[in-house]
């Protein structure tokens, strides 16, 4: 029989098998015996460590004494997307990490699934811990640019402030990356979905399918609206650049994982023999999906060593324990393959001097060309700024990498009335810190347009 | 091993550990059990005229997750006959002749009646009574229980009756539920008693059912207040055990009850004068079979000590409890942090700051933020100190070891 690209394809049953959640929630007494067990420490690290800065000694008080409601508007307040980064944050690194229990050789305080005990509790109930402002005549108008976490965030917090907020989202459903790209068995669409519903009910308007760049174009919407956030993310995943990148079963992880939260399960089919190529979070994401998917084989391939793989530990021991094996100092020159990929042709390296990233400069190893076989490849070797819809701003300042530049404590950019956040800002980084940006912003368009209409009101 | 053996007034037992009178003690079936567990003895539940009990008779405050730190409960004495009750006293000592069986009484205030049920109860074969003065709810309404411990006379009246006929030794319980223990335990004494135990429960209302509005436990919408024990309630028993054990005018053995559910409980109350210990409300939580841990940690805790009897500690404590004019002026102690075990909670900077005097202050120390005691400032209050969740981390040290400068030196010396 002939083999068949893409050969793998799970049933629904297996899927469900294997897709269960990472961290499944913790139930009421679980809960509430983890609550009990938080310090409730002064000026406590987690606050600082979360990008948000929420005030986690003292949500994690209001569960322990019975007072979801409290927890939840607590959470809310700062993070208006508590619920997803309750379940994708990297806690590992950020509250939990510095949380003082890890000093006293003790687990900390698992603080991610108390964060979404409170805010799944209110979903739950259907609770609203801080409904929107009335909107009174002095109210800004805002357009966001795209529904993604910061645009959410963002659009939320005006809401709340009572502004009337219009966000414009060129996909067929809001949520952006934690939408269309968030490991699944950390978040679903489904969660995110409802996420963003709760975010419509309080008076946020999504335009979707609409594409801000020619028409409308930012000008168009700074024209129409008192202020305008702009948080469309990055670009496309930066391209291999080698020849055989365009054989079939060749796709950016983005495009994959896409196609995962889009499709219908019995669809989605993964090669027997996956190759990973890069090692950041999101190839580790694309990797575990493959295995997950019924991959035989995953293999990550990385050109540098573990030291300097940007994924965060913790994905990394996760993805080992499930079996991907990772392929230090490994680059592929060329993909192999008629219509359909075979193979990577692939060279080793060694590393050398320090680059200006600070990390070692991988350089090839002469003569040390071989072949990984494989029936699919995905890369994942980053994600650039989306230059050609950034270009279509006038005046927009970029910095050297096509981030566009901000005044940090307000996010304004260099064009009046023209805020921005996320990762066309910062390059790349958690939702949780596209959150904060969408949130800082939000506060800075209050202040400084809504509020002065409002001063000009009283 | 150490020799656990206790003698309370001259009523012998294996162990310390005996069951107070309460719901644990309500059967032969009961004792048997806590007898095979290991018990040393055991109170009768209150043996008196029959009563009606209500439904919904418990209720108790949780603290965190730790359930049943304080208990309450409107339940009365025993509702089985009077014959039921004697008849399995007897059979329950000829069973288990070497373990303390005690029968509980609370009966009409009336002499013959009192002469009646004492020479009943100790036809049993049973190694004492216990007089029931104690029970703040329910039967003190019907002048009996707390309305004969709050008034030291009726407490003198009774005893003595019961002294008149009775050939076993008694054991007045006394109520806390008093401004002084002193003048109940003087009383008891005066009648004739041959031991006290203390304490009985504490009036309480534990709770409020916040979507009912009716305090807990509920019978048919109402409450009523109810007898409160359990751990919470250990720190007032141990001072009122050693008010006793300190007082001239009552001379006299104590059993010690109040909140007992670790050995060290147990330590603390031999240590402040009791003979031995009652427990109630642990067995009610967790059941007889605590006994083995508590009789394991107390003998393992001698032998560390070299202690062989319980009489080589018993009241050892006594002379430490003084009034507070008698205490150091010029004994000076300063809490110090290690900051090898500090983990950076914070949590005794806040409590000094707002709660006590202070005398910490936030220093950078390897790029953070950490506490740091001001010595001068300190006035050694300990209070830093219990709020640190890591054992050891704050020290108190002692900077000054005193000179003798009490407030009663200063006042005979006009100095006050």
């Amino acid at each position: 029989m002939k083999r068949r690209n893409l050969a793998v394809r799970l049933t629904p049953k297996e899927w469900k098998a294997r897709w269960k959640e990472i961290h499944p929630p913790l139930t009421a007494a679980e809960a509430l015996v983890e609550a009990n067990r938080c310090l409730y420490c002064y000026e406590a690290p987690c606050i600082g460590e979360c990008p948000t800065h929420i005030d986690i000694p003292s949500f994690i008080r209001k569960i322990a004494l019975g007072d979801l409601r409290g927890a939840a508007r607590t959470i809310l307040s700062e993070n208006p997307l508590g619920g997803s980064c309750a379940r994708v944050c990297p806690t590992e690194t950020l509250c939990e990490g510095a949380c003082v229990y890890n000093r006293w050789g003790r687990e900390p305080i698992r603080i991610g699934l108390l964060q979404r005990r409170a805010i799944d509790h209110v979903f739950d109930e259907r609770y609203e811990p801080i409904p929107a402002q009335e909107r009174e005549d002095g109210a800004a108008r805002v357009a966001v640019i795209g529904a993604g976490p910061a645009g959410l965030s963002c659009a939320a917090v005006l809401a709340r402030l009572g502004h009337a907020v219009t966000v414009y989202d060129g996909r067929k459903s809001a949520g952006g990356l934690n939408r269309h790209a968030i490991a699944l068995y950390k978040a679903t669409p489904k969660y995110i979905d409802r996420e963003v519903a709760a975010i419509r009910k309080l008076g946020v308007n999504i335009r979707r399918e609409v594409k801000v760049g020619r028409k409308p174009s930012v000008a168009d919407l700074l024209e129409k609206y008192d202020a305008v956030f702009l948080g469309p993310g990055l670009g496309e995943e930066t391209r291999l650049n080698i020849p055989g990148e365009n054989l079939k079963g060749v796709s950016a992880a983005l495009d994959f994982l896409d196609e995962l939260h889009n499709r219908e399960v019995e669809k989605i089919r993964v090669g027997k023999r996956v190759a990973v190529i890069g090692c950041g979070n999101t190839a580790i994401d694309a990797a575990r999906a493959a295995k997950r998917l019924g991959a035989e084989e995953v293999i990550v391939l990385y050109r540098r060593t573990r030291g300097e793989m940007p994924a965060y530990n913790h994905e990394y021991e996760g993805a080992l324990a499930e079996g991907i094996e990772f392929r230090w100092l490994v680059a592929p020159v060329r993909l192999l393959g008629r219509a359909f990929v075979t193979g990577a042709r692939c060279v080793s390296m060694k590393l050398g001097a320090r680059d200006r990233s600070g990390r070692p400069r991988p350089v090839p190893v002469r003569g040390s060309e071989h072949t990984i076989a494989c029936d699919q490849v995905i890369y994942s070797i980053g994600q650039r700024s989306d230059i050609r819809f950034l270009s279509t701003i006038e005046g927009l300042k970029t910095d050297r990498h096509g981030r566009v530049v901000v005044k940090g404590e307000t996010m304004e950019t260099s064009v009046p009335r023209l805020f921005a956040g996320g990762d066309c800002v910062n390059g790349g980084k958690e939702v949780v810190n596209a959150v904060q940006d969408g949130k800082v912003a939000a506060r800075s368009i209050h202040t400084l347009i809504g509020g002065s209409k409002e001063a000009s009101h009283a | 091993m150490p020799d656990l053996t206790a003698d309370l007034a001259g009523i012998r037992s294996p162990n310390p550990f005996w069951l107070a009178s309460g719901p644990p003690t309500n059967s032969e079936y009961q004792i048997a059990r806590a007898f095979d567990a290991g018990w040393g003895g055991a109170v009768w539940k209150t043996v008196g005229e029959p009563i009606v009990n209500v439904s919904s008779r418990y209720s108790s405050l949780d603290i965190g997750t730790r359930r049943m730190m304080g208990f309450n409960n409107i339940e009365l004495i025993t509702d089985r006959t009077v014959e039921d009750n004697l008849r399995e006293v007897a059979s329950i000592k000829r069973r288990y002749p070497d373990h303390a069986v005690i029968v509980s009484l609370m009966v009409e205030p009336k002499r013959e009646t009192w002469h009646e049920f004492v020479k009943m109860s100790e036809d049993t074969g049973a190694d004492g009574l216990e007089l029931n003065f104690g029970c703040p709810h329910g039967m003190s309404e019907r002048g009996m229980g707390s309305s004969v411990g709050q008034v030291p006379e009726y407490t003198k009246m009774i005893t003595s009756w019961v002294k008149e006929v009775a050939r076993t030794p008694v054991i007045v319980k006394l109520t806390p539920n008093i401004t002084d223990i002193t003048f109940a335990a003087r009383a008891a004494y005066e009648g004739g008693a041959d031991a006290v135990s203390l304490i009985n429960t504490i009036n309480s209302i534990t709770g409020i059912d916040l979507d009912t509005f009716v305090p807990r436990p509920a019978v048919a919408g109402k409450s009523s207040h109810g007898g409160y024990c359990g751990p919470a309630v250990k720190p007032i028993a141990l001072h009122m055990v050693s008010a006793i054990a300190a007082d001239e005018g009552a001379p006299i053995p104590i059993s010690g009850i109040g909140g007992i559910e670790r050995w060290d409980d147990a330590a603390e109350f031999i240590l402040l004068g009791a003979s031995n210990v009652q427990v109630c409300t642990a067995a009610m939580h967790y059941g007889f079979r605590i006994v083995e841990e508590l009789r394991s940690g107390l003998s393992t805790w001698m032998e560390e000590k070299g202690f062989e009897t319980l009489d080589d500690f018993r009241g050892r404590s006594v002379n430490a409890v003084t009034d507070w004019g008698n205490l150091d002026l010029s004994y000076k102690i300063v809490a110090s942090i290690d900051w090898k075990k500090c983990i950076n909670c914070k949590l005794c900077y806040i409590a000094c700051e707002d709660g006590a005097h202070q005398s910490i202050e936030l220093v950078r120390r390897r790029g953070e933020m950490i506490p740091s005691i001001k010595q001068d400032d300190c006035v050694g209050c300990n209070l830093c100190s219990l709020v640190c969740p890591v054992d050891d981390c704050i020290h108190m040290v002692e900077r000054d070891p005193g000179r003798g400068d009490t407030w009663k030196s200063r006042v005979s010396a006009g100095k006050a």
